[in-house]
């Protein structure tokens, strides 16, 4: 038997990527780093700015992602996402004005907790990414 | 009846105006298999959203307490409507359309006695609703520049309208759009955003037990704001491709009638140069019979 669930990541363009071999994926949940492996329970959550890991076989391909909401059920992994980019693929320009993005989101004063938390870990993933 | 000179400018003018029409023919076959293309590729995001949410409001016991973006905010004095529209005119009916059926709303809504408040996504539709209800339009918004439909676009407008819902401004939003069928045929849509309709609940699959982490309301409240943005793409994207397609028809009916003019005109033309000819012939033929 094997060990692998399918995975869907969607973007609103459109279908980012979809693999039926996945072994494992760990999401950035909102509670902190989620490892789903076959025959989870079903769960719907949301994501915070961070890594996803997804594992196939031998291979681990790394996608950095900016929000999403993630639905379990029935051995099929969909993860909703409005950004998302393979680390292969980020270019140091891309990544400083990413973080200069952030950082001028964070000077707001009006921003409320949870959005000043999700701004700080972004500004951290991507320091860490640099 | 017109000069010989006269008819043949007009043939030539008629046969140019048929070039133009006919390459905006095809500029707009080209671009409606893009945008088409760009709709279907939008879909699975749109209907997985849709379908995450209804589980989640299932899920939701206390309705009372629901976040508000899906209850309401208990009353329904305020209508904003979001009448999304195209930037650019030659596309037949589809502008007008979208108004007519804005129009018939808004006349449904103000004689109840309610307010209504407008929002116009596109500048023809601004164009078309100033004139009788220019003290209701409190945005216009256009997206000349960008080239293609894009996320961006579509969540400024949702950010828009979820800070406006947050101050109160308003209490039920409504989108107007084209949705796209075929391409002669675009059917004018109104769909409520806020609050969120929910959708028949008697669906025949049952309800699935889903682990929610967060809280459920959390969750739904991080979701909500994503789903409007979402419906106003989805809308964005039926807009274009419909807006496409509805030039493609209009602009081949054009060429069409052009091509019908340019036959007429010709027969015409030819007539008359006949009897010129004849009457030339005759006054010849007079003139030698007299002597």
């Amino acid at each position: 038997m094997s060990d692998s669930f399918n995975l869907e990541i969607v973007n609103p363009e459109k279908l980012f990527l979809s693999l039926d071999n996945v072994s494992e994926v760990v999401v950035p949940a909102f509670e902190g780093d989620m490892g789903i492996l076959k025959d989870h329970i079903s769960i719907i959550s949301f994501l915070k700015p961070g890594i996803v890991k997804v594992f196939t076989g031998n291979e681990v391909k790394e996608l950095y992602i900016e929000d999403g909401i993630i639905e379990f059920s029935e051995n099929s992994l969909s993860i909703l996402t409005s950004k998302i980019i393979d680390i292969k693929e980020i270019k140091k320009d891309d990544l400083s004005s990413m973080i200069n993005e952030a950082n001028e989101a964070l000077k707001d004063e009006n921003l409320d907790d949870q959005k000043r938390f999700i701004a700080n870990q972004k500004i951290d993933v991507l320091n860490r990414l640099n | 009846m017109a000069s010989l000179d006269d008819l043949k400018k007009r043939i030539t003018s008629v046969k140019s105006t048929q070039k133009i029409t006919k390459a905006m023919k095809m500029v707009a076959a080209a671009k409606l298999r893009k945008a088409q293309e760009s709709a279907e590729k939008g879909r699975p995001y749109s209907d997985k959203m849709h379908n995450i949410i209804l589980n989640l409001s299932k899920n939701i016991n206390d309705k009372e307490n629901a976040p508000k973006l899906l209850a309401g905010s208990g009353k329904d004095n305020v209508h904003l409507c979001v009448v999304m529209t195209s930037d650019r005119g030659l596309c037949g009916g589809f502008n007008s359309n979208i108004t007519k059926k804005a129009k018939s709303y808004f006349k449904k809504i103000l004689d109840s006695g309610k307010e209504i408040k407008i929002v116009t996504v596109g500048s023809k539709g601004f164009d078309q609703l100033k004139r009788a209800y220019k003290e209701h339009i409190i945005e216009n918004i256009s997206f000349k520049e960008s080239k293609n439909v894009n996320y961006f676009d579509a969540d400024k407008v949702g950010k828009m309208i979820i800070e406006k819902f947050e101050k109160g401004e308003f209490d039920v939003c409504t989108i107007f759009f084209n949705k796209f069928k075929n391409v002669i045929t675009q059917i004018p849509q109104e769909q409520q955003i806020i609050p969120l309709k929910s959708e028949k609940s008697d669906d025949k699959n049952d309800v699935m037990n889903y682990e929610f982490e967060p809280e459920e309301d959390e969750i739904l409240n991080n979701l909500l704001p994503k789903n409007i943005s979402t419906q106003i793409f989805k809308a964005m994207l039926e807009n274009s491709a419909s807006e496409q397609g509805s030039r493609m028809s209009a602009m081949d009916n054009a060429t069409r009638n052009a091509g019908e003019m340019v036959e007429k005109l010709t027969i015409e033309y030819n007539r008359s140069r006949q009897a010129a000819i004849t009457k030339e012939l005759i006054e010849i033929i007079s003139g030698a019979e007299s002597l």
